[in-house]
Order: structure tokens, then sequence, then C-alpha cells
């Protein structure tokens, strides 16, 4: 009964903790970040994405096998559905990118729904953090580079067509939007949407455990908790598809932008 | 309870789910960043590269078929051509083979009349020629019976050769004036 309490991580109601598991080497250590389930399930996602794409695209064909066909309509849909009809014929240069980033956010949110698994990377800050910045300073860097300058980029940004009376007004605003709030929101969102998932699924599932064990006469709530557990679990599985997708859609907007000429 | 306490003991180490674990942004960095290398550099490319030629034999092949096709139509100009060109020699040959024939036989035709008339002609000469000599000799001949006959019948002897040609004569052109105007 204790084993399998520690195991559930048997507190309710469940907390920020619940996040932070012992790390796995070394063994049980609580303040070691190194090498962890999540730092684990990081290299994991990266070596099962690896490994799938090298082996369906190892002898591409003209006419695909079915495991090419499934590697390349994950980049077609990246490259049609996102690149390019977001930033347009240039996106086509974005597309790689992108679909790395789609692919990465989308495997390390379904680890969360995954049995045994149940807990997405993404759901501690630094993975979502971590990719913000990247594209921060992607859009910046594009920014700068199709604008010829830093000056007239942030020119080309901040200053919109407006009278010059509003100017002091929106000049500040723009910038807070578009260069402080923009990384923040990024990874908030995608963190806050796991964590929140997790902490759902958490509540659910240990919430029956709770009231079974509080009260035996208790244990149709506690089913009632399962099944809604599961039905979450579906809720959730939209939930990581959509933040996957919106993460990857709002990297291709900025880009897009950046490397607009009219504002 | 034993969890539990293990759990309040945890409370030291409180996390704040904000404020990330630099060793977690490391190894996502190095991590991501190892999966952009690979796919970027090895597997993306190979795509577009394969979505290109994928293209390129769809339009390739479109264009191969356009090319055929072309030349199938310009073959079956060429045919076309060519046959309404025999037609058109095939029409001359015949025009010409009836233009010579016609003139052959036109040939023939004035060669036959013309023998025809020159036969006609000499057996009109020829004609001429034995009247005029039977004319001749029926003239003399006459002219002895005539005066043998005379002689006989009056019993006299015409020495006078000269006197007697000139009787004959003057009785020939009498008879020859007389049935001259029956002849005509």
């Amino acid at each position: 009964m204790i084993g399998q309490s520690t195991v559930l991580a048997a507190e309710f109601p469940p907390s920020v903790e619940d996040f932070y598991l012992p790390s796995i080497l070394p063994w049980g250590a609580h303040d070691s970040y190194w090498f962890t389930k999540i730092t684990l399930l990081i290299w994991v996602s990266v070596a099962v994405i690896i490994i799938f794409f090298l082996v369906s695209y190892r002898k591409p064909q003209l006419v695909p096998t079915k495991k090419q066909w499934l590697a390349e309509s994950l980049y077609g849909f990246v490259r049609n559905n996102i690149a390019v009809e977001m930033i347009g014929p240039r996106g086509v240069a974005f597309a790689p990118y992108l679909t790395t980033l789609f692919c990465f956010i989308l495997l390390n949110n379904f680890f969360s729904i995954v049995p045994l698994i149940q807990i997405s990377p993404n759901s501690h800050i630094a993975f979502p953090a971590l990719l913000a910045v990247i594209s921060y300073v992607m859009f910046i860097y594009v920014g700068v580079r199709h604008h010829g300058g830093l000056f007239k980029y942030l020119k080309a940004a901040l200053i919109p067509p407006a009278p010059w009376f509003i100017l002091p007004l929106l000049i500040p605003i723009e910038f807070f939007s578009n260069f402080m709030v923009r990384p923040f929101s990024l990874a908030v969102r995608l963190f806050a949407n796991m964590f929140a998932g997790h902490m759902l699924l958490l509540v659910f599932t240990l919430g029956g455990f709770a009231m079974v064990s509080a009260n035996v006469w208790f244990t149709p709530f506690s089913i009632v908790s399962w099944i809604m557990t599961i039905a979450l679990t579906f809720l959730e599985f939209l939930v990581i598809v959509l933040q996957a997708y919106v993460f990857t859609v709002l990297t291709a907007s900025y880009v897009q932008g950046a490397l607009a000429d009219e504002h | 309870m034993l969890a539990y306490l293990a759990a309040e003991g945890g409370e030291t180490t409180e996390h704040n789910p904000i404020i990330p674990a630099w060793e977690e942004i490391v190894v996502g960095t190095v991590a991501f960043a190892l999966l952009c290398f690979v796919l970027m550099k090895f597997v993306f490319p190979m795509m577009e590269k394969t979505f290109a030629a994928r293209v390129d034999a769809i339009e390739g092949g479109l264009k191969r078929a356009e090319a055929a096709q072309a030349e199938a139509n310009e073959l079956l100009e060429q045919y076309r051509a060519q046959l309404s060109e025999a037609r058109t020699e095939a029409a001359r040959i015949r025009d010409e083979a009836r233009a010579d024939a016609e003139g052959i036989r036109q040939d023939v035709l004035a060669k036959a009349r013309e023998e025809s008339d020159r036969i006609i002609a000499a057996g009109r000469d020829q004609l001429a020629a034995q009247r005029e000599s039977i004319v001749r000799e029926l003239r003399t001949e006459v002219g002895t019976l005539a005066v043998d006959l005379a002689s006989r019948i009056v019993g006299e002897s015409l020495a006078d050769e000269a006197r007697s040609r000139g009787t004959v004569d003057r009785f020939i052109s009498d008879l020859g004036a007389g049935t001259g105007t029956g002849r005509r």
C-alpha cells in the first residue's frame, strides 16, 4: 500500500512537486536535473524522430512507399499548410525548421498521454522557453537581414502608418507586443497547457484513489473520476496537437511579419 | 503516511514551475540542436529534392507526350501533303496521257486522211492519164477506121494524105464538140 502510494505520488491534492520526479542518475536525488525522466524523454523524442525520418527516408523513391509517404506528408503538411500558407513562396526555406519544431513539440506533448510515461517535458518551462527563444531570435534575425539593418527593421516593425501625434502611444505598444510579449506568450502558452493538462489528469486519477482510501462507499465516485480521466485524455490529445500546431503557426507568422515590407 | 512525510521533507526544495532549471535548458538545447541538425541537413533537403524530381518527372512526361503528339501531327500533315501531291501528280499524268492519246489519234487520223487523199489523187491522176491515152488512141483508131470505112464506101483512094487528115480532124472536133456538150 505504501509502495503503491509512493509510485503514484499519492498526495492529494497534487502539487507542483509532482512535476519534479526524483532524478534517475543519481538515483532518487531531488536537486539533480541532468538525467531525470524529463530529460530522458527529451532524448527519446529526439531519437525517435531522427530514426523515424532516417529509416523512412533512407531510399526515397518517386513513387513513395507507405512509410515514405507518411514522412513526406508530415513535412508536406507543415511546408504547404503552415510555411507557404503563412509566409508565401519564401516560406519553403523555413519549412525544414518549422517541421522539426512541429515534430519535436508534438511528440513531447504526446508523452503526456502515453501510458506509463504520462508526463510531457513541455510541462517544464525550460523546453517551451528554449523553443520560444529560438523563434524570437529567428524572427528578429530574419527581419534585420531582410530590412538590411537593425534600425531599419525596428523602424518597419514599430512605426505604423499613422498620424504623427498618435505615434508616441503606438510605438511603445508595438514594441511591447512584438518584442516583449511574444516569447513569453509562446513559451507560457505551451507550458501552461501541458502543465494544466497533466495537473487535470493527476487531479482526477489521484482524486479517485483519495476517495477510495477515505471511504469504501465512495467507490462509485472514484469510478466516475477515472472515467473522467479517460475522457480528459482524449481532450488532452486535442490540446497536444493543437498546441504543437499553434506554436508552429505563430512562429511562422512572426517570421512572416518580419519579412513583410508594408505594415 | 511515509510518503506524506517524504513530501513534507521535500518542502525544503520547493520548485517554482515558472523558473526553468538551467540543466534542462542545456539538455534541451543540445538535444534540439542535434534534432535540427540531422533533420534539416539529411532529411528535409532530400524531401525537397524528391518533390522536385517528382514534379519534374510528371512535367517531363507531359512534355514528352506533347512532343510526341506534335511529331505525330507533323508526320500526319506531311503524309497528307504527300498524298495530295501524289494525287495531283496522278491526275496530271492522266491528263497528259489523255492529251497524248488524243494527239496520237489526231496524228494517225491526219496521216490516214492524207494517205487516202494521196491515194485518191494518185488514182484520179492515173485515171486522167489513162483516159488521156485512151482518147488519144481512140482518136487515131477512129480516124483510121473512119477513113478506111469512107474509102470503102466511097471507093475512092485518098492519095492526098494532108487533105484526108484535115477532113478527119474536122470531123472529130465536130464529134467532140457534140459529145462534150452532152457530157457536161
